[in-house]
């Protein structure tokens, strides 16, 4: 059945089209990722210019208060800013926008394997959005012990204004945003394992799908984990029970009124024994995506595709077992600490060799400088800098002192928005095409690219030297302390970055406008590609392929010795399919 | 266009370069060190940093150079190279080899903060006592005693002797707190229900900002307090007075 027939409704609302869901995704998680982004701004005007009147916005979000942020709105800025971007954006961005729409591409399947279930999870997706803006609006206002969530701050109301209702709406969100990743995750690990078309071997498969399904393989091992500990975090605040909030308490001098007997601790090991997987589930897709489009973009197959897949195992096998390093100053003691130190020092093994493939892939290419391309050399660039200042991070002496400080901010967003958001924007200029059917503008797209990639670098890199300096992070005033003073002009100039690069992101809204009003229409195979995506129309039709593909090689033969052309396609089109 | 993209990956190199050559001259760098710990801490620090750097630089080079020839505009192939084995193990081994090598250099720093086996037994110098959002401190009184009548407490200001190591007891009466003194290079978080020992040797007199690190409420912000460090004949003159003041507010409690 044709869309037109079909109605807007079914088309783009109730459809199961693994397309159309992963659209839905996309829609959602990036008006999520604007959010975030919103919130960030007011987080970098308070630390510029510490409780003065927000301009523009200031009465509109701050209302009676008067303009001014106070420190409770502050704890519940930062928290839901991390929140939204961490839960609500980049991972549905990269498994539920991505995943979705490419996996059964990639794979050359007509849909995912269990639709319904796939349709189910964007809406429990949906849901747990609303149930995260609920909390806004109730008594006390949104959590405010920040992202992690550490109790007793977050079990004790008394502690905190958010910890009162705000915390059990982020729980009841968090939980059923568990449920609907992990049924995500559990169809794309399902599709690529049961529906890969006949002759798609493993070692033929792209990067991008090695990266989707790691990725979904380590949710499956670790999102239950978060999942049963919020729960506890919940049974806590609404049963009565003790697992997290320790005996003899004195919140403003009084005891509370929660159970006691329960241990912080254990929140923290729960939290990251998931949550450190998750910063992979949050680069394994993305580092998918730039393999391909550097392989496509360079004319050349991915140097390594063997170690590159080993490197995608050993970070997920290694990420599970390094969750400790978040807990470095907590008390974990002596011998846990050398272990984790010991398993994360290993961990940056697998992603410098993934770098060193990535430049071996380029090198000696015939580089298309297309704006995905630019994005995800960025991508390249960027993560490298996050990586290595994991280094300090991983050496527990140093982590000591550096532990909470702004360095720890800048590292992660570098390999977040360096890295993810990058890759992200490189995906989007590659399989846009492939999505809508036209392109997108590829000087808007480099234009975007540039001023993306000097603005970021201005935000974050300076908060390496804020973090050296030991300025703490969650922080409202930085000019408490003497020390932190003089990092003033450091966080001024960091505010005007930030300003910068949210406006910068116009152009790409220019670029989508431009693109639906006017780009060029294009064929199959705009980028000349390998893999066997390209070889549906675009966009392709609810079921996908519309002819029986023999697969005949694997998905990066580019260069001299891939025949007439300097690419070989990855299948062969056989007879076409009855509509 | 490749122009355009190799000024940036130079641009990048450069400008990070430069911003951290920049930094430690205009105070945006490690404060002054005044611990013991803080020597082979602030080496470890320089050491990864020159790893860090080495890397850095050998990375947006081979970028710079792989993306300046490949962009050429060129007509034939590209070599369809799938890989080398020898390659992918040089680049394993190195880099392992550095990875170790920064695993094991470490080692006996942190066995110095955080080994038990290092703890001094000289007992609890004082008793840290971490609640929303101030510090107070309970030094032993003449008894040498923690938990006795005669202990000798304080608010927001934690006076130490230095030059010797001292053994802290840090304890929490609501949240998670973290003491966090950044010229002494320690940090350790402050549970409640339990009492975690944190010890150092302070190298100089002086005062020192004391920063509550981990997130504590709203005014984590302000959680500010003072470590003051005071010659031994000094500590022991001012712990004496603060003895002597505390008996005589405990006659008059008596009374
Ligand atoms: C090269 C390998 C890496 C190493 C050695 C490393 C090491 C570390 C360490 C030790 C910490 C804890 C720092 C602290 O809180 O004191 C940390 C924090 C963090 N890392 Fe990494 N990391 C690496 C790569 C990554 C990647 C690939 C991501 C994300 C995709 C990531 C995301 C994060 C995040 C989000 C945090 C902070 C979490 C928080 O406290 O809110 N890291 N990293
Ligand atoms: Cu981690
Ligand atoms: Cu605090």
């Amino acid at each position: 059945m044709s869309s037109e027939r079909r109605g807007f409704l079914r088309t783009w609302v109730v459809s199961t089209d693994h397309k159309v869901v992963g659209i839905q995704y996309l829609v959602a998680s990036a008006a999520m990722l604007f959010f975030g982004g919103l919130l960030a701004l007011a987080i970098r005007w308070q630390l510029a210019w510490p409780w003065t009147e927000m301009p523009i916005v200031g009465g509109l979000v701050l209302g009676e208060s008067g303009r001014v942020l106070s420190p409770a709105g502050y704890t519940a800025l930062f928290t839901m800013h991390g929140t939204a971007m961490v839960f609500f954006a980049i991972i549905p961005l990269l498994t539920g926008a991505f995943g979705n729409y490419l996996v059964p591409l990639l794979v050359g399947a007509p849909d995912m394997a269990f639709p319904r279930l796939n349709a189910a999870s964007f809406w429990i997706f949906a849901a747990s959005i609303v149930l995260f803006f609920a909390g806004f609006g109730v008594e006390g206002g949104a959590a405010n012990s920040g992202w992690t969530a550490y109790p007793p701050l977050a079990t004790v109301p008394a502690a905190a204004p958010g910890s009162g209702a705000g915390q059990t709406w982020w729980l009841v969100a968090i939980t059923v945003l568990g449920v609907s990743t992990i049924l995500n995750a559990l169809n794309a690990v399902v599709t690529i394992v049961k529906m890969r078309a006949p002759g798609l071997t493993w070692m033929r498969l792209p990067l991008t799908a090695w990266g989707l399904l790691v990725a979904a393989a380590l949710q499956l091992s670790a999102l239950p984990v978060l999942t049963a500990a919020g729960l506890l975090q919940l049974a806590d605040r609404l049963l009565g029970t003790a697992f997290y909030t320790p005996a003899g308490l004195y919140v403003n001098a009084v005891q509370p009124d929660v159970a006691a007997g329960g241990s912080p601790l254990l929140w923290q090991h729960l939290f990251w024994f998931y949550s450190h997987p998750a910063v992979y589930v949050m680069v394994l897709p993305a580092m998918g995506f730039v393999s391909d489009i550097l392989s496509v973009n360079a004319r050349k197959p991915v140097f390594g595709y063997k170690p590159m897949v080993a490197a995608i195992g050993a970070i997920a096998g290694l990420g599970l077992l390094v969750w400790g390093h978040h807990m470095f100053t907590s008390g974990l003691g002596f011998e846990m600490g050398r272990a984790f130190m010991l398993s994360t020092m290993l961990i940056a093994l697998p992603s410098a060799v993934k770098t060193f493939n990535w430049i071996a892939t380029i090198w000696g290419g015939r580089i298309r400088l297309t704006a995905a391309m630019c994005f995800a050399l960025g991508f390249v660039a960027l993560f490298v800098i996050g990586g290595l200042s994991g280094l300090w991070l991983a050496a527990t002496p140093v982590d000591v002192y550096l532990h909470d400080t702004y360095l720890v901010v800048a590292h992660f967003h570098y390999i977040v928005f360096g890295g993810t958001v990058l890759a992200v924007f490189a995906a989007l200029h590659h399989w846009w095409p492939k999505i809508t059917g036209r392109a997108l503008s590829e000087t808007l797209g480099r234009w975007h690219f540039l001023g993306t990639f000097v603005a970021l670098n201005c935000v974050f890199l300076p908060m390496h030297q804020l973090g050296i300096a030991g300025m703490i992070r969650r922080t409202a005033d930085p000019s408490v302390y003497q020390l932190f003073d003089r990092l003033e002009p450091l966080n001024r100039f960091v505010t005007w970055s930030a300003f910068g690069l949210m406006g910068w992101q116009l152009l790409f809204v220019a670029n989508v406008v431009w693109s639906f009003l006017g780009g060029v229409r294009v064929g199959r195979n705009p980028w000349e590609a390998a893999s066997l995506e390209w070889e549906t129309p675009s966009p392709p039709a609810h079921g996908n392929f519309d002819s029986d593909l023999v697969i005949e090689r694997g998905p990066y033969e580019y260069g001299d010795a891939a025949g007439e052309r300097d690419f070989a396609p990855q299948a062969r089109r056989t007879a076409p399919r009855e509509a | 266009m490749r122009h355009c993209a190799l000024l940036l990956v130079l641009g990048l190199l450069c400008g990070v370069l430069a911003f951290f050559a920049l930094s430690p001259g205009r105070g945006w760098w490690l404060p002054d060190a005044a611990s013991t710990i803080a020597q082979p801490i602030d080496a470890l620090f320089d050491g990864i940093g020159l790893v860090i750097l080495l890397g850095f630089v050998l990375v947006m080079a081979l970028l710079a150079w792989a993306v300046w020839r490949g962009a050429r505009a060129r007509t034939d192939r590209a070599r369809s190279t799938h890989g080398h084995t020898g390659l992918e193990l040089t680049w394993t081994a190195g880099v392992g080899a550095i990875l170790v090598g920064i695993a094991l250099a470490q080692l006996p720093t942190w066995a110095r903060l955080r080994d038990p086996a290092e703890m001094p037994a000289s007992g609890v110098t004082a008793r840290v006592i971490a609640h929303q959002w101030a510090w107070r401190f309970e030094h032993p009184g003449a008894d040498g005693v923690l938990g006795t009548a005669d202990d000798v407490e304080t608010a927001s200001e934690l006076v130490l002797p230095a030059g010797e190591s001292v053994l802290l007891e840090l304890r929490s009466r609501d949240v998670i707190h973290s003491f966090f003194v950044p010229e002494l290079r320690v940090k350790q978080d402050v549970v409640p229900g339990r009492a975690i020992p944190l010890w150092f040797t302070m190298a100089r007199a002086g005062e020192f900002e004391l920063v509550c690190a981990e997130l504590c409420g709203l005014g984590h912000y302000v959680m500010a307090g003072r470590v003051r460090a005071l010659p031994r004949a000094d500590y022991d003159a001012w712990l004496a007075a603060r003895i002597i003041d505390a008996r005589s507010r405990g006659a008059e409690d008596a009374r």
